[in-house]
């Protein structure tokens, strides 16, 4: 199946988001090889150019490093990695804190609130 | 580099004019959507480039030629109708466009079939039109060619067979090569395309980069699509 995407959001954005995930998670590990900018196009049922841009932008930011004619790989700099982990984790904390901000609960109430959640199901 | 050139192209049928003095420049290693409603004019086009019409004013240009015998063999087009002789099996299809073009690779289109499980013994005629459909993609895309005009690729197939057609497009294209692609089926297509074309009884109503215009407008080519051409 192709990769789902949102409404509106440069598709290049939302493949980089998903690749920082996986590469977060471990799917691509630290120094190992990325498939073919072709391959991840066909996966993801994308244009190869949009692709070529993602992986463009995670270069730039220093998680990916291409070598020449034999293609790019993840950063081999651990700590790279864990900023990754840490930085998408703080997106999504923020994010969370927001909606239930936005439900009109104080800070003392979202942190009970998640300790609680933590304590169930972990 | 311009590799598909319109000026002024114009084609009228009686008193209708398809298309009207069209200016379009389109370059190679780019997928771009031709995209409009029925009767937009989108198969005059691909038609006027591909020589099997000619325009009443205006020209259209290939790789610098006008439709003819060099621009037919780097352009390989796939047409909106069954186009291949229905008695022959697929082993026969391949020798068929190995025959007619320099530039087509049989083992890759055999290794595409192979892909699809089929007998190799059966003939056209008795497939499904999915399968028929997968077929006549195959051997368009099994052509190294410098222009691929691929009309309604899409149209009238489930969506498997969509995903599967969409990803031979995608995984098969020489990446110098331009691929214009025609569709009323914008959703499925958006994700693959560089730039996208609405076309709007006969004039060009936009032309624009698709991440560019999503970025722009905050919505997605669909979306779009929708807006431009409300009733």
């Amino acid at each position: 199946m192709a990769w789902e995407f949102q409404n509106g959001v440069p598709i290049y954005r939302q493949i980089a988001l998903r690749l920082e995930t996986e590469i977060a998670a471990g799917k691509f590990e630290a120094g190992q090889q990325m498939p073919s900018v072709r391959d991840l196009a066909v996966e993801a049922g994308v244009n190869p150019n949009t692709m070529q841009r993602a992986l463009a932008l995670l270069e730039t930011d220093g998680i990916l490093f291409s070598v020449r004619t034999s293609g790019r790989f993840v950063t081999k700099e651990e700590m790279r990695l864990k900023d990754l982990r840490n930085q998408l984790a703080e997106e999504e904390i923020a994010a969370l804190f927001g909606r239930l901000k936005a439900i009109g609960m104080t800070r003392q109430e979202i942190i009970g609130a998640i300790s609680r959640w933590g304590d169930r199901v972990l | 580099m311009t590799i598909l050139e319109c000026r002024g192209l114009t084609k009228k049928f009686g008193k209708v004019t398809a298309l009207d003095a069209i200016d379009l420049n389109l370059e190679a290693g780019r997928i771009v959507g031709l995209l409009g409603p029925n009767g937009s004019g989108k198969t005059t086009l691909i038609k006027l480039a591909n020589g099997l019409i000619s325009p009443d004013a205006g020209q259209v240009l290939i790789d610098g030629h006008e439709p003819g015998p060099e621009t037919k063999a780097v352009t390989a087009y796939l047409p909106d109708k069954d186009f291949l002789p229905d008695y022959m099996n697929v082993e026969q299809l391949l020798g068929f466009y190995g025959d007619f073009f320099k530039d087509f690779d049989s083992e890759r289109a055999m290794d595409m079939i192979r892909s699809l499980k089929l007998d190799p013994e059966q003939k056209l005629k008795a497939m499904s039109k999915g399968t028929r459909e997968k077929i006549q993609l195959i051997l368009t895309m099994a052509r190294r060619a410098k222009v691929y005009l691929l009309d309604e690729p899409i149209a009238g197939v489930d969506p498997a067979a969509r995903d599967y057609i969409l990803r031979t497009i995608i995984g098969n294209y020489s990446q110098d090569a331009l691929v214009l692609i025609s569709t009323h089926l914008i959703a499925d297509v958006e994700n693959m395309l560089d730039e996208v074309i609405f076309l709007k009884t006969g004039h060009i109503e936009l032309h624009e980069n698709a991440e560019d215009l999503r970025e722009r407008t905050g919505k997605d080519v669909d979306h779009l699509f929708r807006e431009v051409y409300a009733c």
